[in-house]
Order: structure tokens, then C-alpha cells, then sequence
């Protein structure tokens, strides 16, 4: 493994992770207010780079600026990991975040110049999801500990952790679609609810799984314990959501509760799917690959 | 070499088609056809033995109270009123009177050639509302979209039969002129600057309709004799038709009546 660190990289890919998470935060404020086509130019907005602070123009304005600094953010680290990095998939990487950020632009873009079409602004709000979850990837992997821990652990049960984990993340990014489509209008809510049930029961048996073989795994039992609180308050959140959304289905504009459960749910799904793939990533670092005698092999005092 | 300059050339085409032709409207600027609605030449009508058919749009039940719209985000808005604002999606009048209810003739005028009006329809933006709230208009007659407020609005109509547009249109700007080449009833327009901003368009192939106003009444006039299919359209309830027979210079009376407690999904 690359012992080489460079913390720098590590904090700038952090902080690129938290804007992109403001970034999610601002989208969603833009579809939760009815905002996507306030301006209705791209990429220009107006016609000039300053258009009148007024309406829905305030939220779809404020997210066009914060994506284009998320897209300055993304050519730099690109940049600086193509640079540093020894491990050529991590410059891979590294550029595939560009192109997601650039490709994101364009969603965006047609999503205007076409009138929001289902089809698009769900995808639009799906790559969003995606490129949040690589540069969180970029985060683990540019970290000290990732490049300092060692893979020496042994899964005792079955299914394995790592095949649990990589199951969880395909689920909750389906789910994350699923909840794309219904927020812009392309499927009905229950794919969305039945997905919510796969997730959950996935979820359940990941984090399930890491609690009871990895108790002693300080990093294998944070993920655990995250992925517990987060489905609970998420699907907490998906309810009120829902019932928001039915509650203000007759007032004449969105409804600042109905705004504010619904942007939350939105953005705590990319958290529950960054958190997923991180604890799917850590299994992967931490545990081995096939099938072991049980317990034989720990060794989580080394890693914990 | 070539094989990478193929596949760049491949992606670029493939985006700029993504670009420019996933629409799913059809263009009306390289439309050559004649439009839906539009009739090829016939007979004109002859107002000598033409009749009219007047009549009430009622709603048969107590109205649902509308709710407030909140403004106060938006002073440019809020100070245009002196008193609070409410939805206009349903409005009665004296003994339930319903206005903003599109009455036509659907059916029964074969033949016939109407030529479009050339006075546009005015559609103005004022008080952050939509006035009327619902226009009706011919097909390939003329809108004039007019902007009274001292704040930025976005006209954003959403039909399925005509081509979808979203222009901005600053204080004092210059009117939009519009028009739609098919029949519609009744193209949604919104404001997405002001999530409340919400209106209709009906566009109608014969001159033969009329929106009602607080009194529910309608008149249309100058009716060839003939049997005709009325149909009342309304954003909430829907739509419902009558059959009506007019001979000549004949003035029937027809009563449309919405059940308050049904609305549709039309």
C-alpha cells in the first residue's frame, strides 16, 4: 500500500465533500420550491451573470452559483490528485469526479433549456447523488487511515459483510432513483415505499452483521452505528415528508414545513447512501476476501 | 487514430443531439401543416339567421373555502393588495355562481370557416396574479402577455398539444406576443418566480366560447341553426357537456351545474 500521505489533499477532498452537501441542500431547495425554471435562460441567467434577487430566482441562482464554486472545487482536486497521487486508479477516480461534476452541468443545463422533463431532472438529481458519494470515496481513500490499515480480519458468518455492504449501496442508490423519479414527477411514490422496505431490511442486516462479528472494530462498529441511526431517522423523515406532501397538496404554493421535511429526507438519503458505501469501503479494507475459519484470525485490536 | 476521432465524433454528435432534440415537443417553427384546429376554408356563417345560446354555470353545493396565498416574501407583491389574497381555483358568485369556466361549442359546426381574430388577447400579470385566471383564445389568435408589477415574472405555459415556452419578462418590459397553433383545453401557465402565480389557457377552434364570469353567465352569439355539443370546462370539476339544438334566430337557455363535491382529475 502507498504509504504516502498527503493530508492536504485529504482535507481539500473533505472539504469538497461538505460544499457538495450544501450543494445537495440548495438543489433540493430548488425542486422542494417549485424553482427549476424561475430562470428560465441557461447558462446565463437573465441574459447577464446578476439576475433580480426575487422569488424562485433566489433558490435556482443560489444553486447555480454554489455548483459552479463545486465545479471549481472538483477541477482543483482532480487536479492535485492527478499531480500527487501514486495510485493510478486514484487519479482515475479523481478524473471521473470531473467528468460527473461536468456531466452534472450539462443535466442541469437541459433541465432548463427543456422544461424540466422527468426523465432528466431525475437523472440530474441522481448523478448529484453519485458524484457526492465520490467524492466522499476520494475523502476515505486520500485519508491516513485508509492508506495505513491493514486488510487482516475475517468474516465469520454468512452472507459476508463485504457482499451484505456492496448489496446495501446498490439498493439504496436504486432507492435514491426511485426517490428522483417520484420527486420529479416520473413513477408514483410506491416503488419509492417498496424500496424503502429492501433498504431497510438491507440495512438492517449489514449494520446487523458488522455489530455482532466486528463488536471490537472501532471503524466497522461506527458504521454500524451510523447506518442504524440514520435509516431510523430517515424513514422517520420519509413519513413526515410524505405527509406534508399530502397535507399542502391543495395550498396554492409549497408550504415552509413541507419544504423544509422534504429537502431533509432529500439530502439525509445522500448521507445514508455516502455512509452505505464508506462502511462497504471500510469492510473491504478491513476484512478478508473468502471463506475463514471463524474467528480464528482476528486481529481488530491492529485496526480498531 | 482515426478510430479516436470517430469515437470523439460519435459522443459529440450523440450530446448534441441529447442538446438540441429531446424536446418531445413538437417545433411549431418548421411546422408547415395547417394547424389542428384551424378549419379549411368553408361556408361563412350568415348572421341573418344566426341564434345564440345564453345560460348559467352553477355549482351545486357549498364552494371549498380557498386558502390564503402568502406574499410576504415578495413586497412587490404584498403591497399591491390591501387585504389578504386567496386562491382563485374556485370563485361563486350569488347562488353559486361559478365563474372561470370555459363554455364552447365542442361540436356541430362541420363546414364551417372561422377566420382568427385579429385583436389579440390580453394577458396580464398584475398584483402577482394572472388576470384573467383563465383566457380563453382562439387557435393562431394573438396573446398579448403584459407585465403591471413592479417585480420579475416568468410566463411559463405547460400544454401537451401546442409547444412548450418559459420566457422572462422584467418591470416594464415590452409585452410578449404569443399564440398557440392547436386546440387545447386548457394549457396550465405558471410563474415558478411566484410559486401561487397560476392561470389557464383555453385554446378553441371556433369563436363560439366564453369564460364566466362572477355571475356564472355565458352568451355566445351569433350561432348558426343547428345541434351543437356544449361543453363547460372548469379547472376543478372538470368538464360536462349538453346537447343543444338552435334553430334560426332562436335563443335558447342552457344551466350548466358542477357537483361541488366532485372534483376531477381533468
Amino acid at each position: 500500500m502507498n504509504t504516502e500521505v498527503h493530508k492536504g489533499l485529504h482535507r481539500f477532498a473533505v472539504f469538497t465533500a461538505c460544499c457538495t452537501f450544501l450543494l445537495l441542500i440548495a438543489g433540493a431547495l430548488v425542486t422542494s420550491n417549485d424553482a427549476g425554471l424561475s430562470i428560465p435562460d441557461w447558462p446565463l441567467a437573465y441574459g447577464s451573470l446578476t439576475p433580480p434577487m426575487v422569488g424562485g430566482i433566489r433558490y435556482e441562482y443560489t444553486h447555480r452559483v454554489i455548483a459552479t464554486c463545486i465545479g471549481i472545487l472538483t477541477i482543483i482536486l482532480a487536479s492535485w490528485i492527478w499531480k500527487v497521487e501514486k495510485r493510478p486508479w486514484m487519479r482515475w477516480l479523481g478524473l471521473a469526479a470531473l467528468g460527473g461534476v461536468i456531466a452534472q452541468g450539462i443535466l442541469g443545463g437541459m433541465t432548463v433549456r427543456m422544461f424540466q422533463p422527468p426523465p432528466v431532472s431525475a437523472a440530474h438529481a441522481t448523478l448529484a447523488q453519485l458524484f457526492f458519494s465520490t467524492v466522499v470515496a476520494i475523502s476515505v481513500f486520500t485519508s491516513a487511515w485508509w492508506q495505513n490499515a491493514s486488510t487482516e480480519l475475517s468474516d465469520p458468518g454468512v452472507p459476508r459483510v463485504r457482499t451484505l455492504a456492496v448489496w446495501t449501496v446498490a439498493a439504496v442508490f436504486l432507492q435514491l432513483i426511485l426517490g428522483a423519479a417520484f420527486r420529479h414527477k416520473a413513477f408514483s411514490i410506491i416503488p419509492h415505499l417498496i424500496g424503502a422496505v429492501i433498504v431497510t431490511i438491507l440495512i438492517f442486516m449489514t449494520a446487523g452483521a458488522l455489530k455482532r462479528r466486528f463488536a471490537d472494530v472501532r471503524p466497522l462498529r461506527t458504521c454500524a452505528k451510523l447506518l442504524h441511526i440514520l435509516i431510523g431517522v430517515q424513514l422517520l423523515l420519509g413519513g413526515a415528508a410524505w405527509w406534508s406532501h399530502v397535507y399542502s397538496a391543495h395550498f396554492p404554493q409549497p408550504i415552509s414545513v413541507m419544504v423544509t421535511l422534504t429537502v431533509i429526507h432529500t439530502v439525509t438519503g445522500a448521507l445514508v447512501l455516502a455512509t452505505t458505501l464508506t462502511a462497504t469501503l471500510v469492510s473491504y479494507r478491513l476484512i478478508k476476501a473468502g471463506v475463514t475459519v471463524p474467528d480464528s484470525s482476528r486481529t481488530s485490536e491492529q485496526v480498531a | 487514430m482515426k478510430r479516436t476521432f470517430a469515437t470523439y465524433s460519435l459522443s459529440i454528435g450523440a450530446l448534441a443531439m441529447l442538446l438540441t432534440g429531446c424536446g418531445g415537443k413538437k417545433d411549431e417553427s418548421s411546422d408547415t401543416s395547417a394547424p389542428a384546429g384551424a378549419p379549411a376554408a368553408g361556408k361563412m356563417v350568415d348572421p341573418a339567421s344566426a341564434g345564440e345560446v345564453t345560460g348559467t354555470v352553477k355549482l351545486d353545493g357549498p364552494a371549498p373555502k380557498m386558502r390564503t396565498i402568502s406574499m410576504a416574501a415578495e413586497p412587490a407583491c404584498a403591497k399591491a393588495h390591501s387585504g389578504p389574497v386567496t386562491s382563485e381555483e374556485v370563485v361563486t358568485g350569488d347562488a353559486g355562481a361559478l365563474s372561470n369556466v370555459v363554455v364552447y361549442v365542442k361540436s356541430g359546426l362541420d363546414g364551417y370557416s372561422f377566420p382568427v381574430p385579429a385583436t389579440p388577447v390580453k394577458f396580464e400579470q398584475q398584483g402577482c396574479q394572472y388576470h384573467p385566471h383563465v383566457a380563453g383564445v382562439q387557435v393562431g389568435q394573438n396573446i398579448n402577455v403584459l407585465n403591471n408589477d413592479q417585480t420579475t415574472h416568468n410566463i411559463h405555459p405547460i400544454p401537451k398539444e401546442n409547444r412548450e415556452w418559459n420566457e422572462s419578462q422584467p418591470p416594464g418590459a415590452a409585452p410578449i406576443e404569443k399564440s398557440f397553433p392547436r386546440e387545447e383545453i386548457a394549457i396550465p401557465v405558471k410563474c415558478n418566480v411566484h410559486p401561487w402565480m397560476k392561470a389557464y389557457m383555453a385554446v378553441l377552434p371556433n369563436p363560439y366560447f366564453q369564460v364566466t364570469s362572477k355571475d356564472g353567465s355565458f352568451d355566445l352569439k351569433n350561432l348558426p341553426p343547428g345541434t351543437y355539443t356544449l361543453t363547460a370546462w372548469h379547472e376543478l370539476y372538470g368538464t360536462t357537456d349538453q346537447t343543444v339544438t338552435v334553430g334560426p334566430k332562436e335563443s335558447k337557455t342552457v344551466t350548466f351545474t358542477f357537483k361541488a363535491s366532485a372534483p376531477s382529475a381533468d
